[in-house]
């Protein structure tokens, strides 16, 4: 492995890479040329170093110094004061850079990282940095000196559960597939994290593949599969090219394909993409889908430890699941079962989203509590506006209020709050949020993605979605609050797959914590929270407003009248409630009733 | 910037080109009717005809495959297709108000092409991209931190 003085990580975000990223790394890589830097300074690509509002940025390790807003024509300077005089610029430096909003920041006190322990510390598309943070020494213990039930036995003295959100027992998984009768066996990665917001998988299987791949040898050697697939959706382009390079190196360590460490064992893998569907993240879809059929569910059992993808006995777990494997091997199921609560042992990687200061990946130890990860790790909420709810477990997961902000997260305490693990999505949402509006966006979503094969999932998420249209339209009913619970219920228990089974969730979980706010939208016709605008109307304040003309001018429908310097009017029938006149006027004048 | 019919090739060659890349299998239907639509921009029916009677997989079972996926289409899309993801994350940074100006712009309802193909808006599953929402992808092109102002700039770029 070559030695480098000087790692330089270059962001390859898409975004970034337009705003004029790909000019700074080509000027980058030409002036470390021209000054014989080349064997001294690593250029590595990376996801992204922070929130790529910045512009272009690099990273330089060992020092740490971030760089942002740069363009090709700062390179020369920056190249010669950085690597040649070796000192930090500071007209580039970024501010105060763990305190600004990153995808992947510094680790907060409250944070332990085990999943994303390599994330954004080595070059994902060289093995040997993998292997220099200890990596493939779990998969060498293994295949020398344990026997398959010895591998069961430390994940079981683990406490691993399946991070995919289900929280199935992984060593009692791998059991019942290895039990199971039928060759070959296949090993199946779920890498289709469909849940929006949730990028978890995609920054671990792009900065850290190996750990995947690692974690599915072990998985193979243990239930005695000879094929594997990682299922990736093909939203997620970079993802499945750094997948490849990272198995393709693997096999040319032969670390894949057949006697691994000249052992009898033989195992490969490859990746299969997926085309665009939700449901292809429900396992028995996903086989269907590698089978090159629709990706609809089937009823279970049989389960696809007995039955899985062409028939045969499948393994599915999901991309963290299988990242936690080696550190388990690695560093011992003790030190693994000393994180957590009870029953939900280790860490879990979130993704923070929505009114919160500092969006982005985390990773915590389970029995954190809500309020801890909003305040202590999320730094709070925007603007410093009230909390209102966080949404946890992706589009089929509950709302939750205030009142559950000291429950410590774990996979039941969380089901018996009425939300879910899910797979790690979490939306908090400040208190302008309309809980009915949410239902209902999050509504519009599962019916969207409703494979259509069973009637409860396809009809049900339907009706309820027209229900709670019509009440943000200002159409509500009497009854329609108990039209939507029979429904949700209805949808629940009579749903074939997890899709239909989970769909009511969010509307499920505002009846019960936010039902005033149903309640007001179907008898008072008002949105408290003043979003929905069928609901609402714009006004002007005569006392404060001083005549500019500002909203009259920028008004799209002429809805507003009055003449300068005097008060204005806005027309309720004209009016098309777009909130234009309330954006531009400097006087805040402009109220919403 | 690639736009959809650049790179037109005739419908037999685009299925004898992901045949001859992928292996004549049922289970290889998904990759091989992606790579023809990337090629074509769409799914012919004549490509869907002809790629059901190379992999002997009924007429029926390819149609059904090709109409499920978000990713693969069965009717012609405009020259650039714009990608706009609607999930939470990007909704809560302020994603209805682009939404709304990219239909504004473009005078097209979601799934519509324009009359004179130029553009197709789509709505895209959540693209993980969500630190930098609002998000859209026009032809492959990643556009994050979308402002309402950053959209007549961004779509002038297309020609």
């Amino acid at each position: 492995m070559a030695y480098f003085r000087s790692h330089v990580l270059v962001s390859n975000d898409p975004a970034i890479l337009k705003e004029g990223g790909a000019e700074v790394k080509d000027a980058l890589l030409n002036e470390i040329r021209k000054n014989k830097l080349s064997g001294e300074v690593e250029i590595i690509d990376t996801p992204r170093i922070s929130d790529g509002k910045q512009g272009p940025e690099i990273m330089v390790y060992p020092e740490g110094y971030h760089y942002i807003g740069l363009s090709a024509a700062d390179i020369p300077f920056l190249v010669e004061e950085q690597f040649l005089k070796g000192r930090a610029v500071e007209k580039f430096l970024a501010p105060t850079p763990r305190e600004k909003a990153q995808e992947l920041r510094a680790p907060t006190p409250k944070e332990v990282r085990v999943v994303l322990r390599n994330c954004g510390k080595i070059n994902p598309e060289n093995i040997e940095e993998y292997i220099a943070e200890n990596g493939y020494v779990a998969l060498a213990k293994v295949l020398t000196e344990c026997t398959p039930d010895d591998v069961l036995a430390i994940i079981k003295a683990s406490g691993l559960r399946g991070r995919g959100g289900a929280g199935f027992p992984t060593w009692l998984k791998w059991d019942l597939t290895k039990k199971a009768t039928g060759s070959p066996k296949y090993l199946i990665c779920n890498a289709d994290e469909g849940d929006p917001g949730a990028f978890m998988n995609r920054s671990v299987l792009e900065s850290d593949p190996h750990s995947v791949i690692e974690g599915m040898i072990i998985a193979a050697y243990t239930i005695g599969a000879s094929q594997g697939f990682v299922y990736c959706r093909a939203e997620y382009p970079i993802a499945v090219k750094t997948l490849n390079i990272a198995i393709e190196q693997a096999r040319n360590y032969g670390l894949l394909g057949k006697n691994i460490f000249g052992t009898d064992f033989s195992f490969d893998m490859e990746v299969r993409k997926g085309a665009g569907a939700f449901v292809c993240g429900e396992e028995t879809a996903l086989i269907s889908s590698i089978e090159g059929k629709r990706g609809e569910p089937y009823p279970k059992p049989p389960f696809p430890a007995t039955q899985g993808v062409f028939g045969k006995p499948t393994n599915i777990n999901n991309v963290e699941t299988y990242a936690n494997i080696p550190q388990i091997i690695f560093r011992g199921p003790e030190w693994f079962a000393s994180m957590g609560t009870e029953k939900s042992k280790g860490t879990k990687t979130f993704a923070m989203a929505g009114d919160v200061k500092q969006t982005g990946l985390i990773e915590v130890p389970f029995g954190i509590t809500l309020r801890e990860i909003v305040y202590d790790v999320g730094g709070g909420i925007k603007d410093d506006k009230g909390f209102k709810a966080i949404q946890t477990g992706g589009p089929m997961g509950g709302c939750l209020p205030s009142m559950y902000l000291d429950l410590p997260v774990d996979y039941e305490s969380l089901t018996s709050a009425g939300s879910m693990m899910g797979s790690g999505g979490m939306v908090v949402m400040d208190e302008d949020t309309c809980m009915v509006d949410i239902a209902r966006f999050f509504m519009e979503f599962t019916q969207a993605e409703s494979c259509g094969k069973c009637v409860p999932c396809r009809v049900g998420t339907k009706r309820i979605l027209e229900i709670l249209t019509r009440i943000c339209d200002g159409k509500g009913k009497d009854g329609d609050i108990e039209t939507l619970e029979m429904l949700c219920s209805q949808t629940i228990e009579n749903s074939l797959c997890g899709l239909g089974k989970g769909a009511a969730n969010p509307v499920i979980s505002t009846l019960k914590h936010f039902r005033s706010e149903y309640e007001a939208h179907i008898y008072d016709k008002k949105c408290p929270a003043k979003t929905c605008k069928a609901l609402i109307h714009y006004e002007i304040n005569p006392e404060k407003c001083v005549g500019c003309t500002m909203c009259a001018r920028n008004c799209p429908v002429n809805a507003i009248t009055g003449s300068p310097k005097q008060t204005h009017v806005i027309n309720p029938d004209i009016c098309i409630r777009c909130g234009i006149c309330k954006q531009v006027c400097n006087y805040e004048a402009v109220v919403v009733t | 910037m690639t736009s959809q019919t650049e790179i037109a090739v005739s419908v037999t060659e685009a299925v004898q080109n992901a045949l001859d890349y992928y292996e004549k299998k049922e289970e290889e239907l998904i990759p091989i009717l992606s790579k023809v639509n990337r090629e074509l921009g769409f799914l012919p029916q004549e490509a869907l005809e002809q790629i059901s009677e190379k992999l002997k997989v009924p007429k029926s079972k390819v149609k059904s495959v090709a109409s499920f996926y978000h990713m693969l289409s069965t009717k012609p899309l405009g020259r650039h297709v714009i990608k706009f993801c609607e999930n939470a994350p990007c909704h809560v940074a302020g994603g209805g108000e682009i939404w709304s100006a990219l239909k504004d712009a473009t005078h097209l309802q979601a799934g519509e092409t324009s009359p004179d193909g130029k553009w197709s808006l789509v709505t895209t599953s959540c693209l993980g991209l969500c630190a930098v929402g609002p998000v859209m992808v026009i032809d492959g092109d990643v556009y994050g931190n979308l402002t309402v102002d950053k959209v007549p700039e961004i779509l002038g770029r297309y020609e």
